[in-house]
């Protein structure tokens, strides 16, 4: 009896917490333009009872989604600004700059839609291994810092040039062993606290962990702009900080395993528009 | 009142029974995952549990759980049920063995192992991101489970 009793209490109360959570029904417009925040999930996800995905953006408060609705009032547009500057400046050996090969930074409109991907060499390439290679090979100048600040402001105005469009990485074909790859490590409970990403991203998102909203950790606002650090941040320092948080030995940023990751989460988000940079608190 | 007395007896005992705590692989589960005996053999300090409860670098069970009586801590998670009255319907056996390694009652539980230290993957050194050290400790000692398990007897009223 009194079990009984206490069970419908129980329940009672986790069908109220419940509504506190969620994701919430606001519209994402960045400059009036509508963007896809909230979408049919890919038929990959098909096993795992998502069938809606969500951009990170209705997870958080609305202060900070404000910020994001217009890019006057991006904190992380002045990065993509000081980007612009090392897109025409010539440096290395070479004498080149970004823009004396590639001309307009527009032209990079829809690439970042399709990172990660394989390239001729069948190697799996993300957004940072682009630009080291040039920097390196036709620049001759030297390499950019994975999560420094010049690197991601640099990711951040070639994924900006793709606002609005919808992720569309290939999981097929040569990408496939790494899909594979990737999607093993988001099931893998790792660390001390046994905790996979599917744990906190698929099992629990819209619930709050402390007094973190977890959102379904989707990768289409990278690279994001943290108010807390007051920068742009990488998606390989955000798995990072996510595998640490499991007490676990990480991964590093520009590791194999991680670009593998990379690529299987962004497929979790095939149909989210690109959203870089998105604001997160 | 008992509360005080048993405070007194644990202090009272303190030091003598070191030599009958159980190791982490050495926990005896039963079939539903509870574990009948004192992890210390001395009894638990409630008041202690609760700081333990609600302490990021201790249990952080507020991470994912509610409770009355923790609602002076700052943000509650809900990754977990709430707490109130766990006391009540689950036997001190039954907490200790949920507190020790969930798993082993709830299969496949997102609810850590507090008392825990080997079948990892990837364990690391705490939250620094570096590997574990070869003796890696558990989360929690296992006076401290007991006064997680004393502090949860305490919630009767749910
Ligand atoms: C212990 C819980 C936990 C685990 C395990 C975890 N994360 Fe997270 N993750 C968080 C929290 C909390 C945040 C910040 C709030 C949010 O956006 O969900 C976050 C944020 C993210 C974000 C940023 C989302 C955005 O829109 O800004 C990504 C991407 C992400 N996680 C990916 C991963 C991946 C990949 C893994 C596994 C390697 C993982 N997470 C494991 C808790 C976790
Ligand atoms: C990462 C999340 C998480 C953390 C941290 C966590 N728990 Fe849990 N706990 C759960 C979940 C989820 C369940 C429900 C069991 C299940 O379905 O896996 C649970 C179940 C329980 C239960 C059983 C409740 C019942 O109704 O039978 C108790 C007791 C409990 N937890 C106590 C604790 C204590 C004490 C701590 C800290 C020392 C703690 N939990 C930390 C997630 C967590």
């Amino acid at each position: 009896m009194k079990f009984k009793a206490l069970t419908a209490v129980v329940a009672l109360c986790a069908a109220t917490t419940a509504y506190a959570g969620g994701a919430d029904d606001d519209v994402l417009a960045i400059d009036g333009e509508e963007m896809i925040s909230k979408t049919d999930a890919p038929a990959h996800l098909a096993e795992t009872g998502i069938d809606t995905i969500i951009s990170g953006w209705h997870f958080r408060e609305d202060d900070t989604q404000a910020m994001q609705l217009d890019t006057f009032d991006n904190p992380g547009m002045i990065f993509v600004d000081q980007a612009m500057d090392s897109w025409n400046t010539v440096e290395g050996e070479a004498g080149e700059s970004c823009a004396s090969c590639h001309g307009d930074v527009a032209e990079f409109e829809g690439l970042s839609t399709k990172m990660p991907k394989v390239d001729e060499d069948g190697k799996l390439v993300v957004m940072e291994d682009l630009i080291n290679e040039c920097r390196t090979e036709r620049m001759q100048a030297n390499e950019w810092k994975w999560s420094g600040g010049t690197m991601q402001a640099m990711v951040a105005l070639i994924n900006h040039q793709s606002l609005g469009m919808p992720m569309d990485v290939a999981i097929d074909g040569a990408a496939a062993p790494f899909w594979e790859q990737g999607k093993e490590m988001y099931y893998t409970r790792y660390g001390q606290l046994e905790l996979s990403c599917a744990n906190c991203h698929e099992q629990n998102y819209g619930n709050y962990i402390r007094a973190d909203h977890l959102s379904q950790g989707q990768t289409n606002g990278f690279p994001t702009y943290r108010l807390k650090q007051a920068k742009l941040i990488s998606k390989h320092n955000r798995f990072r900080g996510c595998i640490r948080d499991t007490r676990a030995e990480t991964f590093a940023e520009g590791s194999d395993e991680f670009r593998a990751l990379e690529l299987y989460v962004a497929s979790r988000g095939n149909g989210l528009s690109v959203e870089a940079p998105a604001v997160r608190q | 009142m008992r509360l005080t007395a048993i405070t007194a007896a644990a202090t009272l005992i303190a030091g003598m029974a070191v030599a009958e705590t159980v190791a982490p692989d050495d926990v005896q589960y039963g079939e539903y995952g509870e574990v009948e005996a004192s992890l210390t053999g001395m009894p638990g300090d409630p008041a202690n549990g609760k700081v333990i409860i609600t302490s990021r670098s201790k249990g952080n069970c507020v991470a994912c759980h509610t409770a009355e009586a923790w609602s002076d801590a700052a943000f509650h998670g809900e990754v977990g049920p709430m707490l109130d009255g766990v006391g009540g319907y689950r036997s001190e056996a039954e907490l200790r063995g949920i507190v020790a390694n969930a798993k082993m009652t709830f299969e496949g539980s997102v609810m850590p192992a507090f008392y825990k230290t080997s079948g990892f993957i990837r364990p690391g050194d705490a939250y620094t991101g570096k590997a574990a050290p070869a003796d890696l400790p558990p989360i929690l000692s296992a006076q401290e489970i007991e006064d997680v398990v004393a502090f949860l007897m305490t919630l009767q009223d749910g």
